[in-house]
């Protein structure tokens, strides 16, 4: 799997690449040459991991789910636990990193753009601890359906920008962070919160997240003599996936990444770039995108916010079109039962991205054998969802 | 000669800044937009800039946001615009430049595209989101149809990225005059006359300057400086304010540009 290590122009395969106007093109040169010294910086190496110990909470554990595995009939089914990071997601290692990053390149402003907003409180987070100015924007739609992380984030002393334009969701954030960027790079570092953006970005994204997949494949080696027969992660830009997938290519592991299939693929209304879209370009890379025939950018739904996003990371077009990984998807209603289940089943409220992946995880495990192991990335809580499942459940 | 170094080529002669109005494509109707490039070619444009709108134009402000959003609401495609170009090139004889971002270039097949833009008469295209690095295929695809392409420089480009953009460009060097998205301001950036002047080190194509000109004083600070302007938003704006007389707009608005720095 050596070419999963991009070319210097960021290509996986065909994928990636740098698709951005001329104005941030010496940021991004900037970006990579100080992310190229970081990675080899062992103060900066020391840095994220202190923090990432003593801030984050990490290690997360990885737990058997034994009412799910005894639910579902065949495989064990076991969780890394991302849940339990600080601010309740895997987005907390990405902002770390991005953040530490930022300050050695001396920007003092940070933006960000959310969905689930768990990426913005994470930068929001991170931005208070070290005193930097912040600012998220964010859909109006999702300010909406995720109203208590808009709190968190001002809270924290982060301005949160309402984005009116497009679809009013994470694409238009996305489309707004990118024009502040351009208006503001000299003194900006642009955190995006995804796996997704042109070249360094879902290198630098891979590198920060790729602790879960260390982690999680040591730890499961402790407690199960073996390596998983698969890992199951949900994908909206694919960070969380990307960050347990990329640890586990040189082994014999399945790996399912769980896209949003919404109110059913044949509707229109999901979620899924891989499974239902065809290369294009959108933010910086050429990759899988949910487009019409004409190349304009589809609306995407999701009951999820984290994956209501019509484009995916360049790795996992790679990693799909080389059949490395398998992409799936999972509709509303299945990652509705599988929160439900979840809860109740084993006391841990899951966000309804991570939803996704355990209900696939589910119909998988019972396929398999008794000695198999499924790993799902819990890649995030669902104290954040708790007023759309109450919507949804009536 | 290509209709576009045709046009530099008499604007130098004439010691004339040239004038290259936008416009996007199906705004403010679905139909309006070969008329619209007639009475700017009438009115003082030298070069017509036709905006092929996109969901997600990163690169632009709240006015092209907005009239690529009502185009394409309106039922514009990339198939509508080729034949609008095709329409206006019936009328004049100006240059015509697509502008539009790489994915419905793409969606609609690089050679493709560039071979019906030239069969419609247009002359050239300009690809905000394409960096020369990413450019090879579809530079290919343009010399094939003998279509220019032309990219940018911008305050923040390094010395590195303006030899890139010189190198990779023909018909013109689309000079940056902000950093920041598209949109009419009211002053020119300061470091806009040295940026000039180190293109022009760079290279023998015309450098023409845009995003942000809207004034009359823009284009008198711009004479024998740049070879151009592109004035956008700030004509959309115009049109805007009166879209049941898109016509008239554009005439006002580029005369009253044109009147006092034709002197
Ligand atoms: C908990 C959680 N999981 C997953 C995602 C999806 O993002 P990604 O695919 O980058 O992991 C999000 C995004 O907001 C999230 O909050």
């Amino acid at each position: 799997m050596s070419q999963a290590t991009p070319d210097t122009r960021g290509r996986y395969g065909n994928y990636g690449g740098q698709y951005i106007p001329e104005t941030l093109m010496a940021a991004v040169d900037e970006l990579t040459a100080a992310f190229d010294a970081a990675v080899k910086d062992d103060g900066f190496r020391h840095e994220f991991e202190y923090l990432s110990r003593t801030f984050s909470g990490r290690p997360t554990p990885v737990y058997r789910a034994d009412r799910l595995t005894h639910e579902a009939g065949g495989a064990e089914i076991w969780f890394k636990r991302e849940d339990l990071c600080h601010t309740g997601a895997h987005k907390i290692n990405n902002a770390l990193g991005q953040v530490l990053l930022a300050r050695r390149m001396g920007k003092r402003r940070i933006i960000a753009e959310t969905g689930a907003g768990q990426h913005g409180v994470a930068v929001a987070t991170v931005c208070a601890k070290f005193g930097l100015q912040c600012e998220v924007y964010m859909g109006v739609d999702d300010m909406a359906r995720q109203a208590i992380n808009v709190y968190k984030m001002r809270l924290l002393g982060a301005t949160v920008t309402p984005v009116e334009s497009g679809s009013k969701t994470l694409k238009d954030a996305t489309n707004e962070a990118i024009r502040d960027w351009v208006t503001n790079v000299r003194t900006t570092h642009y955190v995006i919160g995804s796996a997704v953006g042109p070249h360094p970005y879902p290198l630098m994204v891979r590198e920060f997240q790729s602790v879960i997949g260390r982690e999680a494949r040591a730890q499961m080696l402790v407690e199960t003599g073996r390596l998983p027969t698969a890992v199951v992660a949900c994908v909206g830009g694919g960070s969380n996936a990307i960050g347990i997938f990329a640890p586990f290519y040189d082994d014999p592991v399945r790996l399912v990444g769980v896209e949003a299939a919404g109110r059913g693929l044949k509707s229109g209304a999901h979620a899924a770039s891989i499974v239902g879209g065809r290369p294009g370009v959108l933010h910086g890379s050429f990759s899988y995108l949910l487009q019409d025939e004409d190349g304009q950018v589809m609306a995407t739904h999701s009951i999820s916010a984290g994956l209501d996003y019509p484009g995916v990371g360049p790795e996992h077009a790679f990693l799909h079109d080389q059949h490395r990984a398998e992409y799936v998807s999972v509709t509303d209603e299945q990652a509705l039962a599988a929160f439900h289940q979840t809860s109740r089943l084993e006391g841990i409220i899951p966000a309804l991205e991570s939803s996704h992946a355990i209900a696939y995880a589910m119909p998988l495990a019972a396929e398999l054998a008794a000695e198999d192991l499924v790993l799902v990335n819990l890649s995030g809580r669902g104290d954040k969802d708790l007023d759309i499942v109450r919507g949804a459940s009536g | 000669m290509s209709r576009i170094a045709a046009t530099f080529a008499r604007l130098g002669a004439q010691g004339r800044l040239g004038l290259i109005a936008y416009l996007t494509v199906g705004y403010p109707r679905l139909d309006a937009t070969p008329a619209l490039v007639e009475a700017a070619a009438e009115s003082g444009a030298d070069a017509i800039e036709l905006g092929i709108p996109f969901s997600d134009p990163l690169a632009d402000g709240r006015t092209i946001q907005a009239a690529s959003q009502q185009a394409l609401k309106g039922g514009v495609t990339v198939g509508r615009a080729l034949e609008a170009a095709s329409a206006a090139r019936k009328k004049t004889e100006v240059p015509l430049l697509f502008m539009t971002y790489l994915n419905p270039i793409l969606a609609f097949g690089l050679e493709r595209f560039c071979r019906a833009a030239t069969e419609a008469g247009v002359d050239g295209l300009i690809v905000p989101d394409l960096p020369p690095a990413e450019s090879v295929d579809l530079r290919r695809a343009a010399d094939a149809s003998h279509i220019d392409l032309v990219f940018f420089v911008a305050p923040t480009s390094s010395e590195t990225g303006i030899v890139a953009a010189c190198r990779a460009a023909t018909g013109f060097i689309y000079c940056i005059a902000v950093t920041g998205v598209t949109g009419a301001r009211p002053e020119l950036d300061p470091a806009l006359l040295p940026l000039i002047e180190t293109v022009r080190r760079h290279t023998n194509l015309p450098i023409v300057v845009g995003f942000g000109i809207s004034r009359v004083e823009h284009l008198k600070a711009l004479e024998g400086k740049a070879d151009g302007v592109i004035v956008a938003s700030a004509l959309l704006d115009a049109i805007a304010r009166a879209p049941e007389d898109p016509a008239g707009q554009v005439r006002r608005f580029l005369s009253d540009l044109r009147r006092p720095a034709a002197g």
